[in-house]
């Protein structure tokens, strides 16, 4: 089930163990790490791994993709009207997509004992905690706020729109990561607990939602869009000060 | 000062007979209050010179709707003694309120939803308030549905205190977003100070039916709490005497 490639030589090893004795390659073990440096490693891990299952990193974008076809096929093929169901076909499909790799964020760890290592690792769990969500939205945020325009363009959007909803799914989905990583970690105990994960995490994210879709649909009819943008950014500093602490607290009672 | 009444309180065979003990003082005086509120409110209240006798339903919605908030908060204080003390009884308390507090949302949106019809010519409108209190029912069902998930009850007692918690940061948050669009909802009329908005014919009951159903909350909660006791400390000894006795 939890398939991972051997480490390669001079990398930080993806096993338990390695996390607790001095890696190859000058790569300090994780106990002995400054936090910031412990959170560094944790996130270099993650990207690494996630860029060994290439096929995992593309189903949340290709999922996005589809999601976006669905609607001009179920409604109709009219730029015109595209044009003013774009931003909610855009946020919600970005939404669902962000939600389906968050099922992921902890299960592979704490299957195999790393949750564990990090928590008894006497590193912050927090930071540990915050450096796994940068990750995510590395790795699902950023490529769907990179494939979001594209999405939008194929709905009828204006080309000087693009920079806009680029900006807009970008700073919105650090909060979804962040509101997700909570919930991903509140349904670590749960047997088949990805619909639990999305009842959790959707109505958490609706301000997200509401704020995103306005500062697209600004961004598509040509206003500035920059108030509902800032309230996004404002969001997203409030998750990043309070959501690793709670995602931490929940694996911890994962652990229990 | 001492602190000994609150670390009894932690106690479940204390918590169980004082909430045995207390109920009755909460639930005959919801009984009486509501009774009366709802005579007041349906038979001596004048009709609304605008919305004639549907304004009514205001006697079950506002309560239901101030309720679904209330129940919300007392589940988060109190899973949140529970997190931070390891209280058991305080996780009791916040799995207690869950379904009472689903149950008063949804009351607040159906009745909501009926007087909808009949002044704004819909049941269902895309208002602030309307969308905050659905919003604040799939909260309740999230919380529910995670204390079912997980099979280990401390776990579950400790995971879903987590999420209480979170919630409670977000509802104003949610609020105000959602406040962003346009609202058809009448502003509120009751708590403004200055002058009332309602003459006192039409205010008394309501203020009744809002103690009323404040007091109901108690006493179901108490209600519901010994359940809770009795099924988490069911292989306790002193569940015997008392199930005996």
């Amino acid at each position: 089930m939890i398939a991972r490639v051997p480490p390669a030589p001079g990398t930080l090893a993806s096993g338990a163990p390695a996390l607790s004795r001095a890696a190859e390659g000058g790569v300090p073990a994780l106990a002995a790490a400054s936090a910031l440096q412990a959170a560094r490693l944790v996130l270099r891990r993650d990207l690494q791994l996630a860029f060994r299952k290439r096929s995992q990193l593309v189903q949340p974008l290709a999922f996005f993709a589809m999601v976006t076809m669905l609607f001009p096929l179920a409604t109709s093929p009219e730029l015109s009207k595209l044009r003013e169901i774009a931003p909610g076909v855009i946020w919600a499909a970005a939404l669902l997509a962000s939600l389906l790799a968050l099922e992921f964020l902890f299960r592979d760890d704490a299957h195999d004992g790393t949750l564990e290592q990090y928590a008894l690792s006497g590193q912050s769990l927090t930071w540990l905690m915050f450096a796994k969500t940068c990750a995510h939205w590395l790795l699902t945020g950023l490529p769907l706020a990179l494939m979001a325009p594209v999405a939008a363009l194929s709905l009828g959007a204006p080309g000087t729109s693009l920079p806009g909803i680029l900006l807009s799914v970008a700073v919105g989905s650090v909060t979804v990561s962040l509101i997700g990583a909570i919930g991903a970690a509140l349904t670590l105990g749960v047997k088949r607990g990805g619909v639990l994960l999305s009842l959790l995490t959707l109505p958490l994210s609706l301000p997200v939602l509401i704020f995103g879709a306005r500062a697209t649909q600004l961004a598509i009819s040509g206003a500035p869009f920059l108030a509902p943008l800032e309230l996004l950014a404002a969001l997203a500093v409030l998750g990043v000060t309070l959501a690793p602490l709670a995602a931490a607290a929940a694996v911890r009672i994962s652990l229990e | 000062m001492t602190w000994t009444w609150f670390h009894r309180l932690a106690s479940p065979p204390y918590a169980y007979a004082l909430a045995a003990r207390l109920t009755p003082w909460f639930a005959w005086p919801a009984a009486l209050l509501i009774l009366g509120g709802l005579w007041g409110g349906l038979v001596l209240a004048p009709p609304d010179y605008q919305q004639g006798e549907g304004f009514r339903i205001i006697y079950v919605h506002a309560p239901s709707a101030w309720m679904s908030l209330m129940v919300y908060t007392t589940m988060a204080i109190a899973a949140a003694v529970g997190l931070i003390w390891r209280i058991k009884v305080a996780h009791a308390v916040a799995a207690s309120c869950a379904p009472i507090g689903a149950s008063f949302t949804f009351a607040a949106l159906v009745t909501g939803a009926l007087w909808g019809e009949p002044m704004w010519g819909t049941y269902w409108e895309w208002d602030p308030r309307l969308t905050s209190e659905l919003v604040l029912l799939f909260l309740y069902l999230g919380y529910m549905g995670l204390r079912a998930g997980i099979e280990d009850p401390q776990r579950a007692d400790r995971a879903s205190a987590v999420l209480a918690v979170v919630g409670v940061v977000n509802v104003p948050i949610i609020h105000y977003s959602v406040t962003w669009w346009n609202s058809l909802h009448q502003a509120p009329s009751v708590m403004r100070l200055g002058k009332p908005h309602m003459p006192a014919t039409m205010l008394v009951p309501l203020l009744m039916m809002l103690l009323g159903f404040t007091l109901f909350f108690v006493a179901l909660l108490l209600v519901r709490l010994r359940g809770e006791i009795l099924s988490r400390e069911r292989s306790a000894s002193w569940i015997r005497e008392v199930v005996r006795a």
